[in-house]
């Protein structure tokens, strides 16, 4: 164990811990959060129990189970890393058989309780998988192809399987997530650039099979393609989102139109604006100041976390670092580009600021590796 | 497995070398959206707040409450009446079928409208107030009121709408208003966004539509804030609408409901005229029709019941109908004659009771002839001949000239609607319109107000009135608009020398009062107010030479709507004359006996303002009527509750 080799008597251990959680993360993390909790409560006019109660107290118990997740020692995280996977990937097979429909896709398992979304679960446990392949592989094989090819797999399986759900959002994080993760890992440039033709050429064909027998993707979402490329070609249909979300966000002009008084999204022009759309509301009605100031948070921490992996010795906490930053990153970098129209819709929530449950334990739950990984770092002397 | 820590060192390394990389290009990106986020609301941030707000905001327009319509006394003729409805909102009501049976247990409404309510609610968003019943007593909004808690998205509410009080008498004049057509709108060049609202109703005939931009007002507004469903959110700012204008018509309402009143019973037209400004005070067309019943939507029955009358309620037989004028217009021809010098004042006329001209004999009314006539006797008898002989010296076309400075076939300019400009003939005229030549037949005709001459009891008023003045009176219907007195036109002095004109004015008060007159039994004895007339009978059948030779069969004898029309003009008093009278009835026979009568107590109305005592009639028909007066529906006369003039 790669771990071993480094001292680990200079892990903290017992309560000490507490003291050496990453906090800057843990407090960026709750800066968020209460951004959303603003924004939640403001697209419900003024009612706090609406969508905002609901999420802090799903904010409090990822909290509670970040640091819990922190408490535990890094290798426990690591040695079970292909477990989460394959749990993971089981759900996902769940829901392709028995899952439950909901608004025209099939991503959802219900738990009696709860229902719960295996693939946000997904872009985790691919991260962990991805990190501990690469904890294990010798330094020398990184780049070879025989030791690329089970790596691209572990995305690829999922990802498809998401992408028949359908969802077309996930399934890009997946792929992205599990990129960034090889990327970082030291695989060869060379490889990203032929991923990337290859991706361009792949683009070229989904567009070639467009009206054939063999159409890759489903109209609606060729529709959506379509509307992003002009949003003004359907103004009241597919085009509504985009048109209604542009225009929110840049009447919000400088300071924003004040808290509760956005009247794109009060008036309910805008769609979806407690889930995917929320961030046109912060950005309308605190303009470009407030809009910048999340988009700062979110960028700090994912600073922080680059900071916390260069300092950790440790192979698997430092890409399980680096993968969870990432997609943390790939969740607002889509969305924010989504919203303000430098992408189609795809239906990325924003990160603790989106209403819905599943998306924060897990991201926060995320996050508890993070700060597992730095808790337990290697100190280096 | 065991890794050396060289290769640990250097794995490490790696890592965050590639994560420090990727945090750049993360940076990179947040760099980029940052920047869109400026360009966005920083640089486009105007045009994107234009379109926030074209989103939010919406114009609603207000309707602005029509003008009143007084007579020239300040009372209401047209006004604006509330309106009790009951208004349903389809997102408040749980059921809306139990909620309209409950409403209708409550209140008797008309399968119709809850027909129409139900059509309107299937095609309109659910907030929208659609109204399930109108034009409700106040009893019912009580009774509706005090349920209301039992009745979710059921509200009792006032709207305006157009009212006409006094009913029947105004109906041909001030017209009545209704909903908006696609043939109103279909004319309208520009048209006024106010149309576009349902349930706004715009003037249909009379003065009501004639005018009704002055009447409509200006559209207030209301700028209200919606939400993506179009729901009203608030009210940003209003406008108000600018009230239209209220009009004052020279009518007196007392006279017109007393002329309406004595012609009930006939198919009539009566109009009365001030000398003095030309106000029309009264135009009487009988019988006429409830404008009231319009504007809630006549039912068909009701409608069918008044086109298909003989009497025709739905003709404004004063403008709208023209007739031959008959012996009416032997003032002008014999005028004419005068003027052009062709019969001298004195000279006598010999009629045997016929002339002939080329191979036709035109007959005079009697028999036996009128043996020598001057122009006094032709007038006070009715000689026919006289004038065939007068016209035919004349000729049609200066007759004709004569008859357009006194009115006849000028399209007189009044706020009403279907004025007809009746016609005067003329050779060109015949030439034109008939591609045949004059005949001195057609002159004989002309001369008596036969043939091809036609005048509206409008025109013939005008005559009169002008006769009486010999200056160019010119008839008006509105007295004030918008609180502001319209000038009284110039009336300069016609082309008639005053000693020919008081030859005919002479003429005419024998009519009335002579001892020979056609209108004698018809004349006011009140001293100062006599009147002096002109019967006139029209024929609107041909007489054959073989009725003529058995006797033509006297009116009472033929089926209604064959006999003569009788006309009657008259001015009063004819020392210092105030009012002048043109009447007709239609298929009343003749002249004397079905015009005149009604004509001078309608006269006498206008000279004493009030039902006249019957000291003004002669002494044997006196009981005769005040007996009638007693029957006849006579409305008192009305105090103005306020002024006219806006306050």
């Amino acid at each position: 164990m790669t771990y071993l080799v480094n001292q680990v008597r200079t892990v903290p251990t017992g309560l000490r811990k507490v003291l050496f959680v990453n906090w800057p993360i843990a407090l960026l993390l709750t800066a968020v959060a209460c951004v959303g909790f603003l924004m939640l409560t403001s697209v419900a006019g003024g009612e706090v129990d609406r969508w905002a109660e609901r999420q802090m107290k799903v904010f409090a118990v990822g909290f509670l189970l970040m640091l819990a997740v922190a408490m535990v020692p890094i290798w426990f995280w690591r040695s079970i890393s292909g477990l989460a996977y394959l749990f993971a990937f089981g759900m996902l097979i769940v829901v392709e058989t028995s899952g439950v429909v909901r608004m025209g896709a099939q991503r959802w398992v219900d738990l009696g309780v709860t229902v719960f979304q295996p693939s946000e679960l997904m872009k985790i446990t691919l991260v962990m998988a991805l990190a501990a392949y690469y904890d294990w592989l010798p330094l020398q094989k990184t780049s070879r192809p025989l030791w690329v090819i089970p790596p691209v797999l572990l995305t690829l399986v999922p990802t498809a399987l998401v992408l028949k759900q359908p969802d077309l959002g996930t399934a890009i994080l997946l792929l992205a997530g599990g990129g960034l993760v090889m990327f970082c890992a030291g695989v060869s440039w060379w490889y990203f650039v032929a991923v990337i033709a290859g991706g361009l050429g792949l683009i070229y064909a989904v567009f070639a099979s467009r009206g054939t027998d063999w159409q890759l993707i489903k109209d609606y979402q060729f529709r959506r393609i379509d509307t992003f490329l002009d949003p003004s070609s359907d103004p009241l249909g597919a085009g509504y989102n985009i048109t209604q979300s542009k225009i929110a966000l840049g009447s919000g002009g400088w300071t924003g139109k004040g808290f509760m008084q956005g009247t794109q999204s009060r008036l309910n022009f805008l769609p979806e604006k407690h889930t995917d759309f929320i961030f046109t509301t912060l950005a309308e009605e605190f303009g470009m100041v407030g809009g910048m100031s999340l988009l700062v948070l979110y960028g700090l921490i994912v600073f922080f976390c680059v900071l916390s992996a260069s300092q950790n010795k440790d192979r698997f906490g430092a890409l399980l670092t680096l993968g969870i930053a990432a997609t943390l990153f790939l969740f607002f970098a889509v969305n924010m580009s989504m919203v303000m129209g430098l992408a189609p819709v795809v239906g990325v929530p924003l990160p603790l600021v989106s209403f819905g449950g599943t998306a924060m334990l897990v991201l926060l739950a995320a996050f508890g590796l993070v700060q597992s990984a730095h808790v337990h770092r290697p100190m280096t002397r | 497995m065991r890794r050396p820590p060289k290769e640990t060192e250097q794995a490490a390394g790696l890592v965050t070398r590639r994560g420090v990389v990727l945090g750049g290009l993360q940076l990179g990106f947040m760099g980029l959206l940052g920047l869109r986020m400026r360009q966005m609301q920083v640089t486009e941030a105007d045009s994107y707040r234009l379109l926030a707000e074209e989103n939010r905001i919406n114009m609603r327009l207000i309707p602005p409450s029509r003008g009143i319509i007084y007579d020239r006394h300040g009372i209401a003729i047209a006004q604006n009446a509330q309106n009790y409805r009951v208004i349903i909102v389809r997102e408040d009501v749980e059921d809306v079928d139990e909620t309209i049976a409950k409403v209708r247990r409550l209140v008797d409404i008309e399968d119709r409208q809850i027909e129409r309510a139900l059509r309107e609610m299937n095609r309109r968003s659910p907030f929208v107030p659609i109204t399930l019943a109108d034009q409700l007593s106040w009893d019912d909004i009580a009774e509706l009121s005090i349920n209301a808690p039992a009745l979710p998205g059921i509200t009792p509410d006032v709207g305006l709408s157009r009212e006409y009080p006094l009913g029947v008498d105004f109906a041909h004049i001030v017209g009545y208003v209704g909903p908006v057509s696609d043939r109103d709108l279909a004319q309208l060049q520009t048209p006024d966004l106010l149309l576009q609202i349902p349930e706004f109703q715009i003037g249909k005939i009379g003065v009501e539509t004639k005018l009704e931009s002055r009447l409509r007002g200006k559209a207030g507004t209301r700028r209200i804030e919606v939400n993506a469903g179009g729901r009203v959110m608030r009210e940003l700012s209003r406008d108000d609408y600018t009230p239209g204008q209220d009009l004052q018509l020279t009518i007196d309402h007392g006279l017109q409901n007393y002329a309406q009143a004595r012609l009930s019973t006939e198919s009539a037209g009566s109009v009365v005229i001030d000398v003095e400004t030309g106000d029309l005070v009264a135009m009487a067309s009988a019988p006429s029709f409830d404008p009231n019943l319009f504007v809630r939507g006549i039912s068909s029955k009701d409608y069918d019941g008044l086109r298909n009358n003989d009497y025709k309620p739905l003709f404004n037989k004063t403008v709208q109908g023209v007739y031959p004028p008959g012996s009416t217009f032997k003032m002008m021809t014999g005028l004419a004659a005068l003027r052009a010098g062709v019969i001298g004042p004195g000279e006598r006329v010999w009629c045997p009771g016929h002339m002939t001209v080329g191979r036709r004999r035109f007959h005079c009314w009697k028999r036996g002839g009128h043996g020598w006539m001057n122009l006094d006797d032709a007038i006070t008898q009715s000689c026919d001949v006289y004038f065939y002989e007068a016209a035919q010296r004349v000729g049609i076309d200066k007759l004709a000239e004569l008859c357009h400075e006194f009115g006849l076939g000028e399209r007189h300019d009044l706020p009403l609607s279907a004025i007809e400009e009746g016609l005067i003939p003329t050779t060109k005229w015949k030439a034109r319109m008939r591609d045949e030549p004059w005949l001195p037949g057609d002159t004989l005709n002309s001369a008596i107000g036969q043939g091809f001459v036609l005048s509206s009891p409008l025109q013939l008023a005008v005559m009169a009135a002008r006769l009486a003045t010999g200056r160019e009176v010119k008839p008006r219907l509105v007295k004030s608009a918008d609180g502001l007195e319209l000038p009284v036109a110039d009336m300069p002095p016609l082309n008639i020398s005053s000693s020919q004109l008081r030859m005919i004015q002479k003429a005419m008060w024998n009519v009335s009062n002579g001892r020979r007159g056609t209108a004698r039994r018809s004349r006011i004895v009140a001293e100062g107010l006599e009147m002096a007339g002109k019967t006139g009978t029209s024929q609107v059948r041909n007489i054959t030479a073989a009725e003529r030779a058995r006797g033509v069969t006297r009116n009472d004898q033929l089926p209604w709507n064959r006999r003569d029309h009788g006309l009657f003009v008259a001015f009063a008093p004819y020392d210092k004359p105030k009012y002048a009278i043109a009447t007709i009835v239609e298929h009343g026979g003749g002249g004397s006996s079905a015009a005149a009568p009604p004509s001078r107590d309608i006269l006498l109305y206008a000279l004493y303002g009030d039902v006249p005592p019957l000291e003004a009639y002669p002494e044997d028909q006196r009981e005769r009527i005040s007996a009638m007066h007693e029957e006849m529906d006579i409305r008192p006369r009305l105090k103005p509750e306020t002024k006219p003039s806006r306050a």
